[in-house]
């Protein structure tokens, strides 16, 4: 990893318009928390359906394609990419230190949220805030390198993504059975239900995939997409097409 | 001192082919790369650089292939056409960043002396986003200088500059050629190659259309018949007196209007206005009927 990469990305990340999203998003997860608090007077199944179905199910996805994208995709739009490409440097190290601010965002502004949105709308003993929370953890990871890949396979990684995280992730994965085995969203919960035992049961935090399946998913679609991300990296096309 | 090396290299996006077959050898001083828009100027700089693959040929550094190779990028300094930088940085903290990614062992002196050398430490602490285009153009210098290297491939890096912005390129590209570092620079305009390149290129609808000093394909440009249209108060008794002064080789009165080609471009503006006095005829308008670029262009590939 190179460290001025990184502070690069950061910048290029913080510094753009779509920063504030990045902000608006948690915000208004944190609001929602506090309204649901207020309705349900802290019930936990409240909180688990606020965070199953919106904050992990829905704004985690939406989130790490703004941050997957944000730290490549508008550089290699704009073709400023080209002051990194253009040095010394593997290939694999741009992409890996890409790929680390972006974990790291991810963590900041989409799952540290998630998890005090838990506490705010109502948890028990923090037990929800913790399963939640690795399980957000593991789903960023995957999400983030995902659409890091898809940044660097092509242009359209917006749109792309924003189908892929809205109708595969959580409309499809929810509710088609077949789909929700081969969905991020899915695997991620089944480290969730692991960590509550019994209570998953009680409070339907529950996965169609078997823990270890779905650790071994999560961790060769988060592989495979840096293997891609790397490669193509390494043939970016870079021209004005002139 | 370095040479790079364009052997066979061809390019195609599916069908449409954007550098053919193009051979060429780059040494040290300045070679300006002329041709119109679209004749794969970009498409050649971008091979040249590293940034895409030639779909068939080769494109070598000093002997080492260029492409897929990023340890190239010590000796050459690229300044890409795109504008976009890292809006939200000073230009101080982008060069200094850039001879941290060079792996420079005092990034800050190498900064310092890039953004010298384009004269730009009075704006350094501002955010780039604040530059006008020609500040950012020099700040891309400077980050394609900061480690020093022995070839400069800058495409169109004239575009969108006012004169005197203009003017002092050149002479930080002549300086720079003067060192003996291999200088490549694009251009779709003659005059600002001519001026200070050694060597020039001409490319033509992706084809190597000519190669030599600024003598060679100025001549080569100017030595073709020119033509014009003429409208005057009398096209028919103009027509007659070029004719018998034999200043143009056809006359063509048919389209209304008086066109005219001449094969000594010199002569006929010279006598042209001296014939109109002389037979009692008011010019009115006088328009070089071919004078685009890619006319010009196109009789060379034609030739």
């Amino acid at each position: 990893m190179n460290p001025v990469v990184m502070q690069l990305t950061l910048r290029g990340l913080l510094g753009r318009r779509r920063a504030l999203l990045m902000l608006l998003l948690p915000v208004l997860l944190l609001l929602l928390a506090g309204l649901i608090r207020w309705a349900s007077e802290a019930d936990v199944f409240a909180t688990v359906a606020l965070t199953d179905d919106f904050a992990l199910g829905t704004l985690l996805p939406l989130m790490c394609l703004l941050i997957g994208t944000g730290v490549i995709g508008s550089e290699i739009d704009d073709g400023s990419i080209v002051y990194l490409l253009a040095k010394p440097l593997p290939r694999r190290t741009i992409l890996l230190s890409k790929l680390v601010v972006a974990w790291g965002a991810a963590f900041v502004f989409a799952v540290l949220p998630l998890v005090a949105a838990i506490e705010i709308a109502g948890d028990d003993g923090g037990r929800l805030g913790l399963a939640y929370g690795v399980a957000a953890t593991l789903a960023a990871v995957a999400y983030t390198s995902i659409f890091v890949a898809l940044s660097v396979v092509t242009r359209n990684a917006v749109i792309i993504g924003l189908l892929y995280a809205l109708l595969w992730e959580t409309v499809l994965g929810g509710y088609v059975p077949g789909i929700s085995n081969v969905s991020v969203r899915q695997w991620a919960l089944a480290a969730a239900e692991a960590i509550l035992g019994d209570r998953a049961y009680v409070w339907s935090v529950l996965s169609a995939v078997g823990l270890t399946a779905a650790l071994g998913l999560l961790a060769a679609t988060t592989v495979a997409s840096v293997v891609l991300a790397v490669r193509r990296l390494e043939t970016l096309r870079l021209t004005t097409g002139d | 001192m370095s040479t790079l090396v364009l052997d066979g290299v061809s390019r195609w996006y599916g069908n449409v082919v954007a550098a053919n077959d193009v051979t060429m050898t780059v040494g040290p001083g300045i070679t300006g790369l002329l041709g119109p828009n679209g004749a794969g100027k970009s498409t050649l700089i971008a091979m040249m650089g590293g940034f895409l693959a030639p779909s068939a040929g080769t494109v070598t550094l000093d002997g080492a292939v260029v492409w897929r190779h990023p340890d190239i990028y010590r000796s050459i300094g690229l300044v890409p056409e795109a504008e976009a930088m890292y809006d939200m940085v000073t230009g101080w903290q982008f060069v200094v960043a850039n001879a941290r990614l060079h792996g420079l062992d005092d990034p800050g002196a190498a900064a310092r002396r890039a953004l010298e050398t384009v004269e730009m430490m009075d704006a350094k602490d501002r955010d780039i986003g604040t530059y006008s285009k020609g500040m950012k153009q020099r700040v891309k210098m400077a980050t394609a200088l900061v480690h020093d290297p022995a070839v400069l491939l800058l495409d169109e890096p004239f575009n969108g500059m006012d004169p005197r912005q203009r003017l002092h390129l050149m002479d930080l590209l002549r300086r720079l050629g003067q060192e003996g570092r291999t200088v490549l620079f694009s251009s779709h305009i003659l005059e600002e190659v001519e001026e200070i390149a050694g060597t020039i290129e001409v490319l033509v609808a992706g084809r190597h259309a000519a190669s030599g000093d600024f003598r060679r394909i100025r001549r080569l440009m100017t030595e073709r018949p020119h033509q014009y249209t003429i409208s005057s108060s009398d096209d028919r008794r103009l027509a007659a007196a070029i004719i018998a002064e034999g200043a143009a080789d056809t006359v063509d009165l048919t389209a209304g209007t008086l066109a005219v080609q001449a094969p000594d471009v010199g002569r006929f503006v010279h006598a042209l206005p001296r014939l109109a006095r002389d037979s009692g005829v008011r010019l009115l308008e006088v328009s070089p009927a071919d004078e685009s670029l890619e006319s010009v262009f196109a009789y060379l590939v034609a030739r």
